[in-house]
């Protein structure tokens, strides 16, 4: 940090505070305002947002006019004599018919902008999002195509130990991709706790709710990509589920569409398959640093007391049914979620034998996708 | 504050020593505990809220683990609100109710008592789960299902704690009701009561309104964890929004718990420093029970993304809008009040001014919150931050802080370091803005709440919010010493102690006799 950029933070303060002029220093790195975002609705919001800014800017000049020069003026040591004058109905009729007129004033483009937000009629697509902790779902229902987003950040740079990215926190491994101009319907639900889908960009904020779908649309006019975070409370890594939508033209979304429906088809293709050691440690351990790491560590340690190591346990050096239920099941009143339905029998079977072998569990097991099929 | 005035003669007789304060019935006793408990834990709270700034000062994982931030997060949260800014209002409710009415003491002693003393056991049990196999409560102060389910060994202690500080605020809602409604001198019809007596009178009812709401909240999450009821659990036919329904319908009321004894100190304020009669008495005492009233109906707007249906949202839009009326006749009155006064700017008018201006500025941010479409951008981020912080910090806070400035040399008979008091209050307004504005511009360009680590846009306003922070909190060292230096001596207060005091706590020496007013004053 220089001390050229806290100058420039100093102003950023001093433009707000003394002419409320937003956006000013949002060019060198400290961003002010609301971004006016890619959709017609967030073109409203931050028109709404900027006039009652205005409207409260304007209220607030006039009476802290009037306060501050009353205390330079109406001070005992200016030799001022306190006057006996209180109670004015007209006054107060007026100071309180005043706001409200003002606030009328500002509900009926509120409301306006409200109405057409919650209209989620008329969709062209449908996605439906599932928070876990702490990761995204997309699931295409009409497309045939879903998969879990999670962060790309890597714990080095988290943990300070390599340089921080561009995109730092706000990367994933599988954007959410979607065709621009299309209105596309989002439907929100979550698998454990409660989690908040939000892109700035998109002016969309709703709650992703465990046993309950929340509906909400956008409609997207410029391509590009637009970052965002879970906005609700949901746990230790609440931080670390960054949301990531890629705005195409059409023909590159069906493209992509195809892309994606090969990938699925190859990776059914892998469940019926025998696998080698190497191939399964390998998808073993990327699975278990994006998914299980969080918990019970890199280094399969976990936290003592609050997350389980894995490394010497006895889940993981004892039988393999066992260790596949627990991570198949989940351990009911615990942290630990159920599996399962998360990740594929290729997925399962993976970080399954990397856990059985990696740390020193030197236990030598392998698991093959079938053997996890048979034991859902 | 023992010490005997020598023109009164009253049976001074107390223990002394430990149970003096532990057996204590008397008002300014139990006061002046409820005030040292707050201010312990103002500390304490604040060493929190320093860990989880030292944690943002730079992206990344620097000093904590994720799930200890989420801790800190919440229990200062639930120092703050339960163990310092109700504590503190009680406090100044029991030493000044009794003097400001003229009663010998509150209506209920012994009660008295029993509340401020369940106040430690409760934060004794809160504070231990710090120290607890899966660490304190993390799922935030507003405690939702599912999430908060998911807490430790720490979870029956957490329940517990709450129904004991609600147990605390009802019973010493109930004394102010009870002192208010039958121990007033002759003469003092209700509306001849001081303001802060009014704001505390309207604060009681909403406390017993509100407590047990959030008391059977609680309990059913603590059915939900062990006795497997699902309430809030969809799988068992549950609803985990209802919670948050509950949960708000206690919340709201409570914000306003933490702020009209506030608007009660101030409206006492001003017109002494200014020298001149409150503008309009009557539209405040109106107002402030117009924003009572308009608590209850508000509750949803902070919960605007659960999805509502329109017709809810507009409607908690449109009520949470009207709130700005009557907080707009306050603030009026009071810039009426200071019109044409003849102003001297002693400490406690410092504050008292402070509080206007940056708890309007609050006011402002939560009339931008209030706007339902705008809002789905505002929840849950910083910008939301900043606008609780500044109707807390400088708004309830700065407030008390006024009023015990302002009541310091009564309740001790001497006067207080002036030089000292003033660099008290411009420390803390220099650095509480340095803090909490530019949480504004995070929350604006995106940064969620409730985060450990962020994004590298956002580091520059953080480094600043966290150096404010320190500031902040080593000045409030400042206060201690000023508190701890006048209890202790310095000149003498006189009975009146500012020129323009009215009321009749003034007509009493300082410090006034351990019983105040052993004979009713007559009020005409």
């Amino acid at each position: 940090m220089t001390s050229g950029k806290y100058r420039g933070a100093l102003g950023a303060c001093l433009a707000m505070w003394l002419l409320a002029l937003p956006g000013v220093a949002a060019a060198n790195g400290y961003g002010l305002n609301m971004p006016v975002g890619v959709t017609d609705i967030s073109a409203r919001v931050y028109g709404l947002h900027m006039l009652i800014f205005w409207i409260c800017v304007i209220i607030g000049v006039v009476v802290f006019a009037v306060m501050f020069y009353s205390i330079f003026k109406h001070r005992k040591s200016q030799g001022a004599k306190p006057a006996s004058f209180h109670e004015n109905t007209a006054v107060e009729v007026v100071w309180t018919l005043i706001p409200f007129l003002i606030l009328i004033g500002m509900a009926i483009p509120a409301t306006r902008t409200l109405i057409a937000m919650e209209d989620t009629s008329g969709s062209d697509i449908t996605v439906k999002v599932t928070g876990y902790q702490w990761k995204w779902h997309y699931e295409y229902i009409d497309q045939d195509v879903g998969f879990f987003s999670n962060l790309a950040t890597p714990r080095e740079q988290i943990l300070g130990l390599e340089e921080k990215g561009e995109h730092y926190l706000l990367e994933v491994d599988n954007p959410m991709v979607v065709p621009v101009g299309k209105r596309v319907r989002i439907l929100l639900t979550a698998n454990d706790v409660i989690h908040a889908w939000w892109v700035p960009d998109l002016a969309v904020k709703k709650d992703a709710i465990p046993g309950f779908i929340n509906e909400m649309w956008t409609q997207i006019n410029e391509p590009g990509i637009y970052r965002g975070q879970c906005a609700e409370l949901c746990g230790r890594d609440h931080a670390y589920m960054p949301i990531v939508v890629v705005a195409l033209e059409e023909a590159a979304w069906e493209t992509w569409l195809n892309e994606q429906r090969a990938g699925q088809e190859a990776e059914q293709a892998l469940a019926s398959a025998e696998l080698g050691f190497d191939d399964l440690m390998a998808r073993g351990q990327r699975i278990h640093e994006s998914q299980c790491a969080a918990c019970h560590q890199v280094n399969g340690e976990g936290i003592p007391n609050v997350f389980p190591a894995i490394r010497g346990s006895e889940v993981a050096t004892g039988s393999i049914d066992a260790h596949l239920d627990v991570v198949i099941k989940g351990v009911p009143g615990t942290a630990m979620a159920a599996f399962g339905p998360q990740l594929s029998d290729v997925d399962l079977a993976a970080v399954i034998t990397y856990q059985r072998n990696a740390w020193g569990n030197d236990t030598g097991d392998v698991v093959q996708p079938t053997q996890v099929g048979s034991a859902r | 504050m023992s010490a005997v005035s020598s023109d009164v003669i009253h049976h001074e007789e107390h223990p002394r020593g430990i149970s003096r304060w532990l057996f204590t019935t008397n008002h300014k006793d139990i006061g002046t505990m409820y005030l040292v408990f707050a201010l312990v834990m103002f500390f304490i709270g604040g060493a929190m809220a320093l860990v989880i700034r030292a944690e943002l000062f730079q992206p990344g994982l620097q000093l904590v683990d994720p799930q200890f931030f989420n801790s800190m997060t919440t229990m200062h949260a639930l120092v703050m609100i339960f163990g310092v800014v109700m504590p503190a209002f009680t406090g100044l409710a029991n030493w000044q109710i009794p003097l400001m009415v003229g009663a010998p003491d509150m209506a209920l002693p012994r009660m008295n008592n029993w509340s401020f003393w369940i106040l430690p056991v409760a934060f004794a049990l809160l504070l231990s789960t710090l120290f607890m196999p899966g660490g304190a409560p993390a799922s935030g102060w507003t405690m939702y299902p599912p999430l908060v389910l998911q807490t430790g060994d720490a979870f029956p202690f957490l329940i517990f704690a709450i129904h004991l500080m609600g147990i605390s605020s009802i019973m010493g809602a109930i004394n102010v009701i009870a002192t208010i409604l039958n121990m007033r001198a002759p003469g003092m019809t209700l509306m001849k009561m001081p303001l802060f007596v009014w704001t505390w009178l309207i604060t009681a009812f909403l406390l017993i309104a509100s407590m047990p709401v959030l008391a059977g909240a609680v309990t059913m999450l603590l059915t939900d964890k062990y006795l497997a009821t699902s309430f809030f659990n969809a799988a068992g036919g549950g609803d985990p929004v209802m919670f948050q329904h509950i949960f708000w319908f206690f919340g709201h009321p409570e914000v306003y718990i933490l702020i009209l004894p506030a608007f009660g100190i101030v409206s006492t304020i001003i017109p002494t420093f200014a020298r001149k009669q409150l503008f309009g008495y009557a539209s405040m005492v109106y107002a402030t029970a117009s924003i009572a009233f308009l608590s209850f109906i508000v509750w949803a707007h902070h919960m605007f993304t659960v999805g509502m249906p329109l017709a809810g949202l507009l409607f908690f839009m449109f009520s949470t809008m009207l709130i700005a009326i009557p907080t707009g006749v306050k603030v009026f009155n009071w810039v009426a009040t200071m019109w044409r006064g003849s102003m001297t700017f002693e400490t406690p008018m410092l504050f008292a001014i402070g509080f206007i201006v940056m708890f309007t500025m609050g006011g402002f941010s939560g009339l931008m919150l209030a706007i339902t479409p705008v809002d789905f951008q505002y929840h849950d981020t910083y910008f939301v931050v900043a606008h609780f912080h500044y109707v807390l910090v400088p708004g309830a806070i700065f407030a008390i802080m006024a009023g015990v400035y302002y009541w310091l040399p009564k309740w001790t008979g001497h006067m207080y370091n002036e030089t000292l008091g003033k660099w008290h209050f411009w420390l803390s307004t220099i650095f509480v803005n340095v803090t909490f504005f530019p949480m504004h511009f995070l929350g604006l360009a995106g940064m969620p709440r409730r985060i450990p680590d962020y994004a590298l846009q956002f580091t520059g306003f953080n480094e600043i919010a966290t150096i404010g922070a320190f500031g902040f909190g080593f000045a409030q060292l400042l206060f201690l010493y000023l508190v701890v230096k006048c209890a202790r001596g310095g000149v003498k207060a006189t009975d009146r102690v500012w020129e323009g005091a009215e009321g009749l706590e003034w007509t009493l020496p300082s410090p006034p006799p351990y019983h105040s007013f052993n004979t009713a004053p007559e009020v005409k």
